[in-house]
């Protein structure tokens, strides 16, 4: 049985903070496949396009015909486990301060025999649940997990290490005036977050969350994304013990470039979306990064939401997809900056929300209450994309299948 | 399959070993010359007469063994590199015996030599494989230590061994090693002491683990006649074997690729394990050794925990094994660890071994294991060797 987690005790600023280090992070080219399939939570390996074999570690030819063709497929993620042992002692800093360290060897219903972390409430030489994670290095690896859910299955160690759960940590909305605001400060608060703090820009403006927010417990703080000196000065105050930040901070209207008269807009929309996570990242980032291994309530995670018309832009709001897209390529900066520290940087992308500003589309949109549960899920998966919605996840596959056709059809449904 | 040639003609000679350290502010380039030389001397041979060389290291980088004989002044018209690790002795063997016989060379020196500086085993683990990096170390980084836990956790579960089944080869190896004054373990070791000691990683302790050091072994292949004109003792070759990445279909490593070739060892040295004096196996961990007592044909698969409870493994005893202290108490000093079994047992059967002379020692078998590229040890290869003895 896992032990529960408890609330980590009031920080003592004599102590000094331990360094973040890192699992082993060098992969081959092929191995990064396991990431990308982590990253979006899924479980695929390579398999053979002749012969249909599964592949495990990943390779250049197929090991049982030489076959050159060894696309990803998702693979049934039950085995069982072979042999296990508790490792005590190790050279590599990150594991030598996580000892002990449990790992065994797994025969995947599927065929390969794969090398794993072993979560705590896996029984000896029993059936397992293998889970594609990414770890503080970024990389996806393997952890077994019982087949069943256990009591507090969430706070084992190993499973904690990747996962960037809410559970017992303090989380910063940007802001509060987001319509979904209240949705996912609870569905946080719910998921067993320390505490969660909301920004507001303009304060003397109407806030229509401010007293949803209010009876959830959640504290609001001054913050406007555009204005550097707001942004330092709450990080300056909340730098230091902001565990998830959760980047609801926007600039919204319709219309790409015609439908507008001059860059007024558009200069807000960067503004916010792109040069606000810029703000936001200088003043938080460090701090965040440096906390990385402190402890139950380390920071762990950055949450961006952004609209899927990121990845390939439709012109009904052609102009904030734009500056979104700007954001999203900061974001992937952001992650390779952030490296170093483990501190992961989760993007969410939705469909149209069923908010004012949509008014006019027809649905599916996605409301409040799925994209909170998209972005707690998300954080316990430790995942890296998220796509919330069935027109996330649909545009999202006809960008695997083919981007131009995809790009085409957005064309064809905006002349429409 | 073609009936293999005999290594009739070819002999082994000049074994060397230099003295391991825990570490070195020696190179490998070092390390690996001083074993030459000394095989060299024992032969009375000018370095620039050496016209074979066949090299195993893990620490030479950047070089490889070319740059090496540019580094040494040697001019070979034969040069071979083994790159695998606990197999190498044996594969150095078997390439020279038939470079020899072939004529491609007069006299090959195989030499095995490697440094340890500080935290250069980290750095060594964790570029060992593109297996191991991928698919290994990001898994609590235990290296060699948490993928023998794993085999022994499951040997014991399949087999019943206990702890103290292992222990007892730790245990007479010390015992051996304390007649060796080059070994780097110096104190006696009880079988409780074994018991009681530091979990590593479950199940294996302190003691079921090798020491990483610098050191480096030698020994020379030529043809008998060469060997008799200089005067030197020399050990016949009887039988080898080798095998790669075999029983690919077993989930876990239970067995090694000896047990493919078995039959063709004990037929081509015209013996069987009976016949054997002396045995000296790969003990990076004791599962191992466990492991090829079986899979040599020395008792049943899965039996050599009960074989080995009426046996004395030491020196003097009835199953004398690693006599030099072998890894775990010698210590493991990179490539030469694939040599130190080899090495060893020429000197036995040579009646050379001094200190650690096994009585009426004629007749050796030594087998190599090698290269946990990732699950498993991929590299099995074994020799029967035998001399005039003491």
């Amino acid at each position: 049985m896992t032990d529960p987690l408890t609330p980590a005790p009031k920080k003592n600023p004599l102590v000094r903070t331990p360094s973040p280090t890192q699992p082993p992070a060098l992969r081959s080219r092929a191995a990064l496949g396991l990431t990308a399939a982590a990253a979006t939570g899924r479980f695929a390996l390579q398999t053979c396009a002749e012969c249909g074999a599964v592949q495990y570690p990943p390779r250049d030819a197929c090991s049982q015909c030489l076959g050159p063709d060894l696309p990803w497929q998702d693979i049934s993620p039950t085995g069982t486990l072979l042999a296990e042992t508790t490792v005590r002692t190790s050279v590599n800093p990150y594991f030598r301060e996580r000892m002990p360290w449990r790992v065994g060897s797994v025969q995947l219903d599927a065929g390969p025999v794969v090398i794993c972390h072993v979560h705590g409430d896996v029984a000896t030489r029993s059936r397992v649940l293998l889970k594609l994670m990414l770890d503080r290095a970024g990389q996806g690896v393997i952890l077994a997990l019982p087949p069943e859910r256990t009591a507090h299955m969430a706070d084992d160690p190993e499973l904690r290490a990747m996962s960037s759960d809410p559970h017992l940590r303090r989380i910063l909305l940007t802001d509060s005036r987001h319509p979904f605001a209240p949705d996912i400060a609870q569905a946080l608060l719910q998921a067993g977050a320390a505490a969660v703090f909301a920004g507001e820009p303009e304060g003397w403006l109407p806030n229509p969350n401010r007293d949803a927010l209010g009876a959830l417990g959640v504290d609001i703080m001054p913050l406007d994304v555009t204005d550097t000196r707001s942004v330092q000065s709450l990080a300056g105050e909340l730098g230091g013990k902001t565990d998830i930040l959760v980047n609801t901070a926007r600039h919204l209207r319709p219309g790409g470039a015609l439908a507008r008269g001059g860059t007024g807009v558009a200069r807000d929309e960067m503004d916010v979306n792109y040069l606000g996570l810029m703000r936001l990242a200088q003043a938080f980032g460090p701090a965040m990064c440096s906390r990385t291994a402190d402890g139950t309530n380390s920071a762990v995670a950055w949450v961006n939401l952004l609209p899927v018309h990121a990845l390939m832009n439709s012109a009904d709001f052609g102009s904030y997809n734009a500056s979104q897209a700007a954001a999203l390529a900061l974001s992937q900066s952001l992650r390779a900056e952030f490296a170093t520290s483990g501190l992961r940087v989760m993007n969410l992308f939705s469909g149209p929300l069923e908010e004012d500003w949509y008014q006019p589309l027809p649905p599916p949109k996605v409301t409040g209450k799925a994209l909170a549960r998209a972005i707690v899920s998300g954080l316990q998966g430790g995942l890296e994309d998220v796509f919330c919605g069935d027109v996330a996840q649909d545009l999202a596959e006809r960008l695997r299948q083919n981007p131009k056709v995809a790009e085409l059809e957005l064309r064809q449904e905006g002349n429409a | 399959m073609t009936r293999r040639a005999s290594y009739d003609g070819v002999v082994l000679a000049a074994p060397t070993t230099i003295p391991y350290r825990r570490y070195s502010t020696e190179t490998a380039h070092w390390w690996i010359a001083q074993a030459l030389r000394g095989a060299l001397k024992t032969a009375n041979l000018k370095p620039a007469k050496l016209d074979g060389l066949s090299v195993a290291s893990f620490t030479l980088f950047p070089d490889t063994p070319v740059g090496l004989t540019q580094h040494l002044g040697l001019s070979p018209r034969w040069l071979d590199s083994i790159p695998m690790g606990g197999a190498s002795g044996v594969v150095a063997l078997r390439k020279a015996a038939r470079a020899i016989q072939a004529g491609d060379a007069d006299i090959i020196a195989c030499v095995a030599g490697d440094t340890n500086h500080i935290d250069s085993f980290r750095k060594l683990l964790g570029s060992f494989s593109r297996f191991a990096m991928d698919a290994g170390y990001p898994y609590g980084f235990g290296g060699p230590n948490a993928n023998f836990a794993l085999l022994t956790d499951r040997y014991m579960h399949e087999y019943g061994a206990t702890r103290a089944d292992f222990g007892r080869i730790s245990v007479a190896q010390r015992d051996n090693a304390l007649k060796n004054p080059n070994a780097l373990m110096k104190k006696p070791l009880t079988l409780q002491q074994y018991l009681d000691a530091r979990p590593i990683a479950d199940p294996i302790a302190l003691f079921d683990c090798v020491m990483p050091c610098a050191g480096s072994e030698a020994f020379l292949v030529m043809r008998e006649e060469e060997a008799l004109k200089r005067n030197l003792p020399f050990a016949r070759i009887n039988g080898t074997i080798e095998r790669h990445n075999a029983h690919i279909e077993d989930p876990i490593q239970l067995r090694g690729g000896w047990t493919r070739d078995i039959d063709q060892l004990w037929d081509m040295a015209d013996c069987s394990p009976d016949d054997v004096d002396l045995l000296q196996t790969y003990d990076d961990y004791p599962v191992i050794s466990v492991m090829q007592i079986e899979d040599l044909g020395f008792c049943a698969k899965g039996a050599a925990a009960d074989f080995l409870r009426d046996k004395d493994m030491t020196i003097t005893g009835d199953f004398p094994h690693n006599t030099s202290g072998g890894q775990l108490s010698a210590g493991q000093a990179g490539a030469a660890g694939g040599f130190i079994g080899l090495v060893e047992a020429i000197r036995q059967v040579t009646g050379t071994a001094g200190p650690t002379q096994v009585p009426k020692a004629r007749r050796a078998a030594v087998s190599g294991f090698g290269m946990i590229n990732y699950d498993r040890g991929l590299c099995t290869a074994a020799a029967i060797i035998t001399g005039e003895g003491p």
